[in-house]
């Protein structure tokens, strides 16, 4: 088995690489998504919500899968640094499921009318915004128990379910909110707007991969300064 | 033999989920009624008694179907094989035209006819600049 406290060198060098490669996407994202990206010919330059909306909307989902997968290796597995890994990755995804939900309130009210409305897609998004809090609070709370990595696990793959309801529900359901834009196969989205979208995407993901590094790197000193050389 | 144990974790992991899965597709399925946001005019058409609480009735507007008068603003919603009459007075979101989606929240007076006391206009998927829906419409 692989010792994780061994190899974090790499993830304290990865670090700055990381911080340096996520300023130089950001900055041309918001170039992309702010000044050269043309207007929405319906919403004008309330279009530009959407490159940030969309791009942490797919980080949040992203994470969240992630975290529950890790937390299944956990279980099945009994590997202790799955849940570190998990552990780390969760503040990143709470901050990006926050941003999609207050910036999307931001959008529905000059598009649709409504700050808020209790629709499908809306309303599950605000369930996962509520597993992310437990989530990290259940870390919180149960820091020192020995069953707190199972605890943990179980509530991810509880908050897996709610993955796809997510994804689909805007094709099972009448909601308000529009169905995708972007399927592997096709793009509603015109290319001069899919290339900001897709830039801040990576800038996103490279974010939520800084944050993690830091979360895990800080972890990793925890588990030094008790005095262990391992999980 | 942890080969034994992670087959068996295994196994009864996807148990459980696959439980789990099934308890919350029945409690939604049950919930149906209140997790779709609007009922189209088809829908509404097929009710078998007329609700007394407040709904949403959504769809097209149609075609040179908007008549405003003073702050009265009367249009029909459509699903394009039953359409309702929808009457509301107040503002409308900016994004409000014909032959786009609107939902409408208020009261069912009869099959045909709705007072709303919302107006929401609903975006669909496309986005592109005007130059490109300016082709398009050529």
């Amino acid at each position: 088995m692989i010792n994780f406290v061994d190899i974090n060198k790499f993830t304290f060098r990865a670090q700055k690489y990381v911080l340096f490669l996520f300023v130089i996407v950001l900055s041309i994202g918001l170039v992309e998504a702010l000044i050269l990206s043309p207007e929405d010919y319906k919403q004008s330059d309330s279009v530009r919500i959407m490159y940030v909306h969309v791009p942490s909307a797919w980080t949040s989902l992203g994470i969240f899968f992630s975290i529950a997968i890790l937390s299944l290796g956990n279980i099945i597995f009994k590997n202790k640094y799955y849940g570190l890994v998990a552990k780390s990755l969760a503040p990143s995804g709470l901050i990006f499921n926050i941003i999609a939900l207050v910036t999307g309130s931001i959008w529905g009210k000059p598009t649709w009318g409504t700050w808020w409305a209790w629709d499908a897609r809306i309303t599950s998004m605000l369930i996962l915004c509520i597993f992310y809090i437990l989530y990290i609070l259940t870390w919180r709370i149960f820091e020192n128990r020995q069953n707190v990595n199972k605890i943990t696990a179980i509530l991810s793959i509880l908050g897996l379910i709610n993955l796809p309801i997510i994804k689909f529900s805007v094709d099972w359901w009448s909601t308000l909110h529009q169905p995708a834009s972007i399927s592997l196969a096709k793009s509603s989205i015109h290319s001069s707007m899919l290339l900001p979208l897709l830039i801040m995407t990576a800038a996103f993901v490279l974010f939520s991969v800084l944050i993690f590094l830091m979360k895990y790197n800080i972890e990793l000193i925890k588990i030094k300064n008790k005095g262990l050389d391992r999980l | 033999m942890t080969g034994k144990k992670v087959k068996f974790r295994f196994a009864f992991l996807t148990l459980i989920f696959l439980s789990l899965v099934l308890i919350v597709f029945l409690i939604i399925k049950s919930l149906e009624e209140n997790v779709i946001y609007f009922k189209s005019p088809s829908e509404i058409k097929n009710l078998s008694e007329l609700p007394k609480k407040k709904i949403r009735v959504g769809g097209m507007v149609k075609k040179s179907s908007v008549e405003i008068n003073l702050d009265k603003i009367n249009f029909i919603i459509t699903d394009f094989k039953n359409e309702i009459k929808v009457s509301y007075s107040g503002p409308v979101p900016n994004l409000f035209t014909e032959e786009k989606g609107a939902v409408a929240e208020g009261f069912l007076k009869d099959r045909e006819f709705f007072q709303a006391t919302k107006i929401l206009a609903k975006h669909d998927e496309n986005y592109m600049p005007p130059e490109v829906k300016e082709a398009l419409e050529k």
